[in-house]
């Protein structure tokens, strides 16, 4: 008996892109957003390594991405998530914007998992970041569990693994750099996931053709997502980087090390 | 000629052309196999092979166990069982010349170097894919692909021989010193080969378990030259060799290998027959070769424009930011933000950069689509010849017939419609054999033009982009690693069949009569798209087209000023540099092509939404910039061509022929009051004590060639707009976003 591991994540633009806010028809948006390169969110990523290892840990597993995000930019993001990985699509077409409205995309999200045919949701383990490159505001997730009526939540974590018998064993990150530990009897559960231990799977073309086969039908199945109005914005801005120069000639090497350490100790 | 308005503010290009637009202009929008295989490749060359460059592994020519875990990423990639069909262990089924093209380009847009290594494996395999039999395909393409888990099967890799060292060989394919003699030939047995072989820049040698060689019979009881699979583990020697001390495409393992081994000759690629006691391979070195390099010289040619394609973003991104940090540049100054693209002069430099690799891109992948066009009816022309028991001269007497239906078919199709044989037009349409000549006149031009051109011109347009980075530019340092792929672009200049012989080929290819006809269609083609799309610059390429086809039959016609035949093969002053204009047509041809297709088929590509505008009138531009140049250099090169093999008149009897006499003029001057003067202006005059103008000799004559300079005159009209167009495209450089930073290690 194996898990059904449904992962929630979408793509934000490429992390190297320029992301400039600017007020759009629809609100505030980035600057040339749908032509920016986009990728699966990192912390999603996370999550669909981990939700993919595990699936091919304990037998009889399977794997569902439920990804809201604009259709056409969908497939192309695709192109590279459907290699790292076996899993099932669910696509929801609409915003992948961080300014939408949490409760709304968690709404979304959670409407589509419950609608997964042959979803078991005794053996369900939800996964997801938990928080994304788009909105940083640790919301969605949690929300996509109380919607689910999913109790057992846990944040931030590092390490899933399965004891015998079953039982989960669940390391959450907490101040300090350290860990905290939990074990649960077994699903259902959620999970938002922070960086895990697994490095990024290589894109494996095989593996990307054998996703593809359903995935092409399932974006063209994607139905719009009803995502009202959400909050206004009174202003955007990107957080400000400050840089402070100064020309110092003929300074010794420790001088300068001083200097830093002394800057650094505040 | 009309040019496009100036463009809007919403046609400003908004970003870099991302992968949507690339699918469409290379034709792959539909094909989501193909867009993983790339998406993989990239993985790979902008991860792993980028931070090995990054990290100094071109610093040796020496193969490192750094660099053979690229291996391993090439494997997990699914890179190296890209060429093996389905049914043998590979995943992409049918032709996969555009696949490779893909990879070879996502590759070396970081680094040629690992392109090439994964290449040199498809290159070990091409003669036994091409030419091998049912049982050396099964057995050595199961070989190559990594081993399923659990299989327990070991992973052989290979490398293909045929350079040797000089002096005397090594300098051209026909000459082989590897030999190949019977060892032994048992009573009713099959015979055992002694191959000797050496190798001269031999790429993967450092980790070949197989390699395909090509060698010359010295003995007898062998007929001719062919190529056999040699097997680390064959009794004899399999010495590796020394590395080459190459200079560039340091990620590739490159040796000069010794072997003098024993194999069956069952090992002879493509089998044997035994005729009055001698072995008569199936299939010649030549012809095998033939075979491989027609297809794999195109992927040399991308990697090249994957260079130049590459090498726009980090160029502005250096403009840009070049005077920032100083105290008197302030943020928010045109010098802060613009940096050097406040110059004209940098811009214009890169706008030739970009449309140089946008040109050789749209020719590289033109020509990989025509040979995954014209694999499958080249495979049922074998099949059908070698049913109907006809080989050599006898098949080509039989294409000859085809040769014909091919020229009738193209000409039945451009007459109008009322006016068509249907009947026999759908007949030509149906034939198997009509197409595939098509095809197969087509890709015989497109390849050696690719390789030629590409990585030629490719290689002086890395030049100018090397030196868009100033200093920067030829350190280590520099983001893009354009100097390596400056370097590099030479060795692709060079490898695979240098340029002289590119040039060969194609000075007998070009003037094959169904591609000629083909070409004629091509001049009407751009005359309608520049009737539709006067901004492309296909006009100025119509007319730079016609001078090259009438300047191609009038030296196949014509003698020079001794009397000797201008268009002959040994006349390599005649025929290259013709090949060389061709070569510019084709590669704007194919970028014109390339933006309509985008403008056409783009609008139905979501991900295209909004940035469409832009992209389109950005690379229409490109276009017109592009085909000016073409325009250009064709017309110096055939204009040369014309007039510069006829002797260039004295001042003797001869050459004064039709030169005024003064005093003759003065005779006149009571009759025709001026005439001295305009004579003096207009032609040459003699004075009485015989004196001339100070000049080389009388103006040379031009009867016979006024078509020439009627075109040549229109042609340069045809430049009308060129320099607006690239203004336009220069403003757009300034404007364009490009991301932060790199997407690869610096």
């Amino acid at each position: 008996m194996g898990y059904h591991i449904v992962v929630c994540g979408s793509l934000v633009p490429d992390p190297l892109q320029t992301l400039e806010p600017v007020q759009g028809p629809q609100g505030p948006a980035l600057k040339n957003e749908m032509m920016l390169p986009a990728v699966l969110d990192p912390w999603a990523s996370h999550a669909l390594y981990e939700a993919a290892h595990l699936a091919r840990t304990v037998a009889g597993s399977r794997v569902w991405l439920v990804s809201l995000g604009p259709k056409a930019k969908l497939q192309q993001v695709m192109m590279t998530v459907a290699q790292k990985a076996p899993f099932e699509l669910v696509a929801i077409d609409g915003s992948a914007s961080g300014f939408t409205d949490a409760a709304a995309v968690a709404g979304a999200l959670a409407d589509a998992i419950e609608a997964i045919p042959d979803l078991d949701r005794t053996r369900l383990l939800v996964f997801g970041g938990w928080e994304s490159a788009s909105r940083g505001a640790s919301a969605v997730m949690q929300i996509v569990g109380e919607r689910l009526g999913l109790v057992d939540q846990f944040q931030g974590v590092d390490a899933l693994t399965v004891e015998d018998g079953g039982a989960l064993r669940v390391l959450e990150r907490i101040e300090g750099g350290r860990h905290q530990v939990s074990t649960l009897a077994g699903p259902p559960a959620l999970f938002g996931w922070a960086t895990g231990h697994l490095g990024e799977p290589p894109n494996n073309p095989q593996i990307g053709m054998a996703n593809m086969r359903a995935i092409m039908p399932a974006l063209q199945r994607a139905k719009p997502a009803a995502l009202g109005a959400g909050p206004t914005f009174a202003r955007v801005s990107l957080p400000k980087q400050t840089r402070q120069t100064r020309v110092v000639k003929d300074l010794a090497v420790d001088a300068i090390a001083k200097e830093i350490v002394d800057w650094i100790k505040g | 000629m009309r040019t496009l308005p100036i463009s809007s503010a919403a046609e400003i290009l908004r970003t870099l052309p991302d992968d949507a637009a690339r699918q469409v202009m290379w034709r792959f929008g539909d094909r989501y196999d193909l867009q993983m295989v790339v998406q993989a490749a990239r993985g790979v060359a902008r991860g792993p092979v980028a931070r090995m460059v990054a990290a100094g592994a071109r610093n040796t020519h020496d193969w490192t166990p750094e660099k053979a875990s690229l291996l391993a990423a090439f494997d997990e990639s699914g890179i190296t069982s890209l060429f093996v069909n389905p049914e043998l262990g590979g995943y992409l089924a049918g032709p996969k010349n555009l696949a490779l093209a893909l990879v070879a380009f996502e590759l070396a847009w970081v680094d040629a170097g690992a392109a090439t290594s994964s290449l040199a494996g498809v290159l070990a395999l091409e003669p036994i894919h091409e030419r091998g039999t049912p049982a050396q395909r099964e057995h050595y393409m199961r070989q190559v692909v990594p081993p399923a888990p659990g299989e327990g099967r070991e992973q052989k890799r290979g490398a293909f021989c045929l350079t040797e060292p000089i002096p005397y060989v090594g300098v051209e394919t026909g000459l082989l010193g590897g030999k190949v003699r019977v060892a032994e030939w048992p009573e009713g047995g099959e015979p055992v080969l002694q191959v000797d072989k050496r190798g001269r820049f031999i790429t993967n040698m450092a980790f070949a378990n197989f390699v395909t060689a090509a060698v010359e019979a010295a003995d007898d009881r062998i007929k001719g030259t062919c190529m056999v699979i040699l097997e680390e583990g064959d009794p004899g020697t399999f010495d590796r060799g020394v590395p080459t001390r190459k200079l560039v495409h340091q990620l590739s393992s490159t040796r000069d290998p010794a072997f003098s081994l024993k194999v069956p000759a069952s090992r002879i690629i493509g089998g044997y027959t035994v005729k009055d006691g001698v072995i008569v391979p199936h299939y010649s070195h030549g012809e095998i070769i033939e075979a491989v390099f027609r297809r794999t010289r195109v992927t040399v040619g991308l990697m090249t424009a994957a260079k130049l394609l590459s090498a726009v973003e980090p160029v502005i991104r250096y403009q840009r930011g070049r005077f920032r940090g100083g105290d008197s540049v302030t943020p928010g100054s045109a010098r802060h933000e613009l940096g050097l693209q406040q110059r004209q002069d940098a811009l214009h430099r890169l706008v030739d950069v970009w449309a140089a690799g946008e040109a050789s891109a749209s020719l590289g992948f033109a020509a990989a689509r025509v040979f995954d066009e014209v694999d499958p009816f080249e495979r049922r022309k074998d099949t059908y010849f070698a049913q109907k028991g006809l080989s050599g001269r006898a098949q080509l007497k039989a294409l000859a017939e085809v040769n014909r239906d091919a020229l009738e078919y193209l000409k039945l199709t451009r007459r109008p419609a009322a006016a068509r044989d249907v009947a026999r037009l759908a007949a030509l349409e149906a034939n198997e054999l009509v197409r595939f000549v098509l095809l197969d006149s087509v890709a015989n031009v497109l390849c050696p033009a690719c390789k030629l051109w590409n990585t030629g011109q490719g290689a002086t347009m890395m030049r100018e982009a090397v030196s868009l980075m100033g200093g920067y530019g030829i350190t280590e340092d520099c983001p893009g690693f354009l100097g390596h792929k400056w370097m590099d672009s030479q060795l692709e200049a060079t490898y695979e069949g240098p340029e002289a012989v590119q040039r060969r080929q194609l000075s007998v290819t070009m003037t094959h009569e169904v591609f000629l006809a083909q070409f004629r269609q091509w001049i009407e083609e751009m005359r309608r798209i520049a009737d539709a799309h006067p901004g492309t610059g296909a006009c100025t390429l119509a007319s730079a087209m016609q001078m090259w086809l009438w300047t191609l039959l009038y030296l196949q016609r014509t003698t020079d000023a001794d009397g000797n035949k201008l268009y002959q093969g040994a006349r390599q002053g005649v025929t290259f540099p013709l090949a060389d204009a061709l070569c510019w047509l084709l590669a704007a041809r194919y970028q014109v092509l390339d933006v309509l297709e985008l403008a056409e088929k783009g609008a139905a590509e979501p991900a295209l939404a909004g940035a469409l505008p832009g992209l389109v009138g950005f690379f229409t531009d490109l276009c017109h910039v592009q085909t000016a140049r073409a325009a250009g250099e064709v017309g110096r090169i055939t204009a040369e061509l014309v007039f510069g093999y006829r002797r260039h008149p004295a001042w003797d009897e001869e050459g004064c022929r039709t030169c005024h006499q003064a005093d003759e003029l003065e005779a006149l001057e009571e009759f025709i009051p001026g005439i001295s003067g305009t004579a003096r202006a207009l032609g040459d005059v003699i004075e009485a004590d015989g004196s001339h103008p100070a000049k080389a000799g009388p103006c040379a004559r031009t009867e016979g060639l006024e078509p020439f300079l009627r075109m040549r005159a229109k042609m340069d009209g045809c430049l009308t707009g060129a320099r607006l167009a690239k203004d336009r495209a220069a403003e757009r450089l300034t404007q364009v976003m490009i991301p932060e930073a790199l997407g690869y290690p610096v």
